[in-house]
């Protein structure tokens, strides 16, 4: 298929696509008044129920479904996939890795967006200062992986050989030997890490200054004048009045972090044991060829995500209501 | 950025008298002028810069300098060329060019059509009356939490069977498919905070719903459409799970992730390629970003804080 093809059919599929909600509307707007009012509901929602279930709620029940069979998919065995998961030593591996990801990435994340939030916090170039821990977030995880693999460059430590990779040189102007930051269990995992908190930081800080720029003006006075010093402000104005929106960026780079796969595939493939759920599901399913394990990961990913979610809307009931 | 989009989300209940400005910018003067906070924004500022700024300049040195010396070098002896992006382009060695037409060609519609059914959606949500709807959107919503990864074989299987294997549909309807939940909840939102009396008066002057969508509610709903255009842009483009579950075995559809993860895999070392590589496929996000962040960044602030 040579450009133009693609461009052709591209503008075909709009097109199709187009036709298709005209017609919706066409039929919703000859129906007018309380009466037509559920015709046009229907109409409105039609195409989106019907995608929802095809593309995500059947698709869902069937994988959790496949996850009690085997690697072929054509013989139930219970919760084997899930004893695997739980006792094989590489799947354990797995596990242990997703259990730092997810642990170390928010909170380091959201400590680090918070405290530049109030660095630059009403300071001259705020915008320009924010824009620059910002914009990891337009770059693709695959680019990201890339940029920092280049950080994490290792050249043999031989004469004539001069390192490549900024850490590795840092750690030469320091006199010590260059790193295999990428190959050296079990810290090439927190490299990893390193890399979601710079994409996730933020975010979270552009979420958390939106709040402290909410906090009322008179209670930072009416504290200031009580003699608060900047610690007490933080400890005891600043971070009751934001908890909320803590709360969300806390979760909302947790559950984005379980989800992680770009990353680990890009800069270590999942070899030297820093695998992790998400992209262990995708080696099982598409290169071993064992569905049944990949779709029991799966499935412990969305069970994984479920308690997060539900910490988070309770913790918002409670918010509200107060 | 400024106050404003923090103001849009959590309105201060206070109106600041001129007094309190005054404080608020000694405040802001004496912050400035603490020499360990202005020491440590800095230091973050370049360690959250240095990665990207390193890459770039290797993009723009010569192969053997690359190879040869740290890029640092190139402050004490700058050298220049584009030769890196010419090959990473070129269909020999890279082949990123028809990647990037691959990328363009898989965003534009896996964009358009998630937004106008959710808008459609969205408006049906929030100003139709009809049984069970309350229901209906709590399902949509609660969707929103479901991981792709639970979906992607069922689906693959899905599309073979309907024959759209090894074509851009999969992609197409894969992202419109994932996209939905956060769009309708996102919209539904915006569309929920325009005055009631505005619709009821449209109404009551004989107008139908495809009349409302598009006269009352198009116009307010801009800034809306635009944050989750540019949201679901993001995520499209950057995408490296849906392209490479549906295209990964057919080169012809795949976008920039996919090959660039693969060079990544199989040319770890060819940096001239991987740096170029990167920017070719990171420059439009970034243009995007940057001249819509302020739709950007109401969008999160929408859909995060509103949870």
């Amino acid at each position: 298929m040579d450009t133009t093809h693609k461009f052709i059919t591209m503008f075909e599929a709009i097109g199709l696509f187009v036709a298709v909600v005209g017609v919706i509307l066409f039929l919703a707007s000859r129906f007018s008044g309380r009466k037509g009012d559920r015709i046009v509901a229907l109409a409105f929602l039609l195409p989106t129920v019907l995608l929802i279930s095809v593309g995500l709620v059947y698709p869902g029940l069937k994988t959790i479904y496949q996850s009690f069979y085997n690697a072929a998919g054509d013989a139930f065995i219970g919760f084997d996939n899930y004893s695997t998961i739980f006792g094989d030593s590489d799947q354990r591996t797995v596990l242990r890795n997703t259990v730092l990801w997810v642990v170390i990435t928010p909170f380091i994340a959201t400590a680090v967006g918070l405290l530049y939030a109030i660095l630059v916090d009403k300071a001259r170039v705020e915008a320009l200062a924010k824009a620059l821990i910002f914009l990891p977030m337009a770059i693709s995880f695959v680019g990201a992986g890339i940029i920092w693999k280049f950080v994490y460059a290792f050249r043999p430590d031989q004469p004539g050989i001069e390192q490549i990779g900024l850490l590795n040189q840092i750690l030469m102007w320091f006199g010590m030997a260059p790193k295999q930051f990428l190959i050296d269990t079990p810290l090439n995992t927190i490299f990893l890490i390193v890399v979601m908190i710079w994409i996730q930081a933020g975010f979270a800080m552009t979420v958390l200054s939106a709040a402290i720029k909410a906090i009322p003006e008179d209670i930072v006075e009416a504290a200031r004048l009580d003699g608060v010093r900047a610690w007490g402000m933080f400890r005891y104005v600043t971070v009751p009045s934001i908890r909320p929106a803590l709360i969300v960026v806390l979760t909302t780079i947790g559950i984005g972090t379980l989800k992680v796969f770009d990353i680990v595939r890009t800069m270590t493939g999942g070899n030297f044991d820093t695998s992790v759920v998400a992209n262990e599901f995708y080696s099982q399913s598409f290169r071993s060829g064992n569905q049944g394990l990949g779709a029991a990961l799966a499935t412990l990913l969305f069970i994984l995500v479920v308690p997060i979610v539900a910490y988070n809307v309770r913790q918002l009931r409670s918010s509200d209501e107060r | 950025m400024s106050s404003t989009t923090g103001d849009a989300v959590l309105p201060t209940t206070s109106t600041p008298s001129i007094a309190v400005i005054e404080t608020a910018g000694k405040k802001a003067r004496k912050r400035l002028t603490s020499p360990w906070a202005s020491l440590i924004a800095v230091v973050l500022a370049v360690l959250w810069t240095a990665p990207t700024f390193g890459l770039l300049i290797t993009s723009f040195r010569p192969r053997a300098d690359i190879d040869g010396t740290g890029w640092w070098h190139f402050f004490t002896k700058p050298t220049f060329t584009l030769d890196n992006y010419r090959e990473a382009l070129s269909s020999g060695s890279g082949g990123l060019g028809t990647n990037f037409i691959n990328s363009i060609i898989i965003t534009i519609p896996a964009v358009l059509i998630p937004i106008s059914l959710a808008a459609l959606a969205a408006y049906a949500f929030a100003w139709i009356e009809f049984k069970g709807r309350n229901l209906l959107f709590v399902c949509v919503f609660a969707l929103q939490i479901v991981p792709i990864q639970v979906t992607l074989i069922p689906l693959l299987s899905l599309y073979v069977d309907a024959g759209l294997n090894g074509t851009f549909w999969t992609i197409w309807l894969s992202h419109t498919m994932f996209g939905l939940p956060l769009a309708i909840f996102l919209l539904h939102n915006f569309m929920k905070e325009i005055p009631r009396e505005l619709i009821e008066a449209a109404r009551m002057d004989g107008a139908g719903h495809v009349q409302i969508f598009f006269k009352v509610l198009m116009p307010l709903l801009t800034p809306a459409l635009a944050a989750f255009g540019i949201f679901q842009f993001l995520w499209v483009w950057n995408d490296l799970l849906v392209a490479l579950t549906f295209a990964g075995g057919t080169p012809e559809l795949a976008p920039l992730t996919v090959s660039l993860a693969n060079l990544s895999g199989t040319q770890g070392n060819a940096w001239h390629l991987l740096s170029a590589g990167a920017f070719i496929s990171i420059a439009i996000p970034m243009v995007v970003f940057l001249s819509l962040q302020r739709f950007f960044v109401r969008g999160l602030l929408a859909g995060g804080l509103k949870g």
